[in-house]
């Protein structure tokens, strides 16, 4: 039975894709047609319908890989979800049309249909799973990809290190950014630390009370940490909020909070002459 | 012209979403800078209320006009526990969850107008404007 539609398939294989298409292109989201080159949407449907013929015809381990790199396609592509499983339904309705169309569908008619939904069924899970899977890993080797820029403490001069924030500090951050500042300021002996915050869009309450603890926590471990690199908007907000930061010393740049750092180990940066 | 969007707010990024989406419109409305920073930093403190105390909610931000003046209303919606002394909770330096204790006296200085709804048990509403001048 399976043999049947498979072969019916393979041999209108064209015919049903045109009309598949003229059925997708009725959709109202027409998108899809517009944006993509009129090559990629014929190769593409072309794959998916012989994907569609390969889940019932190949080995389930064949499909699967095939069903795999079809996924990863689409999600490269950007087409939506909903949009997939939509042409999916679609070329399936197409498949019965034709079917009946032609007469295919004997009495075995209604063995057929459940064929197709049987057919249909897990092949949408499985679409929507692999999906699914692509995507989390792309967010997940995001994650970690934001996670290694996170917070990392330079050693600049001797006894001197900065660590340049850039981007929004949530909850996991400020625990990594505490975690690099402690173990950094031992490893490399510092006695001043410069917290940079020129990269951070927005101060709340809620990273104020981070970078203050942080910086209590440095003053435990023997250094002593400035703030640096704050915007004048930054400082009027943090003025409003009534945010009390006056126990650690600010600057406006990483330069003037530099030569602060220098004066106080007893150095200075001098011109010579040559 | 009331042009309005809204963000849920159910992860800690979402919050971040909102405050962009904050962001945005009051660049759209023609805010400086710092007016930006303002509402943006705003956005982020109820955002963050929602997410801490409440759970989960809503940041909607409309753009509005009083008068010929315009401006943005940022509203702050939840089905929360509710606060139980609303009085206190406006007093600098009071915090239940180990902050500052600075946030909403925070926005209430850093918008224009500030009403807070709360019903026990049912949840509360936050709404701050601001307008440009």
């Amino acid at each position: 039975m399976n043999k049947r539609i498979a072969s019916y398939i393979h041999e209108n294989i064209d015919e049903i894709l045109e009309n598949w298409r003229v059925k997708m292109e009725e959709e109202k989201d027409d998108r899809f047609f517009q944006i993509m080159s009129d090559k990629v949407v014929d190769n593409t449907v072309r794959e998916f319908g012989e994907l569609m013929i390969s889940s019932i015809t190949e080995e389930k381990a064949t499909y699967t890989a095939k069903l795999n790199d079809f996924s990863v396609q689409i999600v490269r592509y950007g087409w939506s979800i909903s949009f997939v499983l939509k042409a999916l339904t679609n070329f399936t309705e197409v498949i019965y049309e034709k079917m009946d169309e032609a007469e295919y569908l004997d009495e075995g008619f209604q063995s057929h249909r459940e064929i197709l939904t049987n057919w249909i069924t897990p092949l949408n899970h499985s679409i929507v799973d692999a999906y699914s899977v692509v995507w989390e890993k792309t967010v997940s080797l995001q994650k970690i990809a934001l996670q290694e820029l996170s917070a990392s403490l330079i050693p600049v001069f001797e006894k001197i290190s900065v660590m340049p924030l850039v981007g929004t500090i949530d909850t996991e951050r400020a625990k990594l950014i505490m975690e690099n500042l402690l173990q950094g300021v031992v490893k490399h002996r510092a006695e001043v630390v410069l917290l940079d915050i020129t990269g951070v869009p927005v101060v709340d309450t809620m990273v104020a009370h981070h970078i203050i603890q942080a910086a209590d926590a440095v003053r435990l471990v023997g250094a002593k940490c400035m703030l640096v690199g704050i915007r004048p908007e930054i400082a009027q907000t943090i003025v409003t909020l009534g945010i009390n930061l006056n126990d650690f010393t600010t600057t406006s740049t990483l330069q003037k909070g530099m030569e602060q750092a220098l004066a106080m180990t007893n150095r200075a940066i001098v011109e010579v002459d040559i | 012209m009331n042009l309005r969007s809204s963000v849920d707010i159910i992860t800690e990024w979402d919050i971040v979403a909102a405050r962009q989406l904050g962001r945005n419109e009051a660049k759209d409305v023609g805010f400086g800078t710092v007016d930006q920073a303002r509402i943006t930093t705003a956005i982020s403190e109820l955002a963050r209320n929602i997410y801490l105390y409440a759970g989960k909610g809503k940041i909607e931000i409309r753009q509005v006009t009083e008068g010929n003046l315009r401006g943005l209303l940022v509203i702050a919606s939840d089905k929360g526990p509710g606060i139980v002394d609303v009085r206190k909770v406006m007093e600098d330096g009071y915090t239940t969850s180990g902050g500052l204790g600075a946030g909403l006296p925070g926005v209430k200085r850093l918008m224009d107008d500030f009403k807070i709804e709360t019903v026990i048990g049912e949840g509360t509403t936050i709404s701050a404007s601001k307008l440009l001048r």
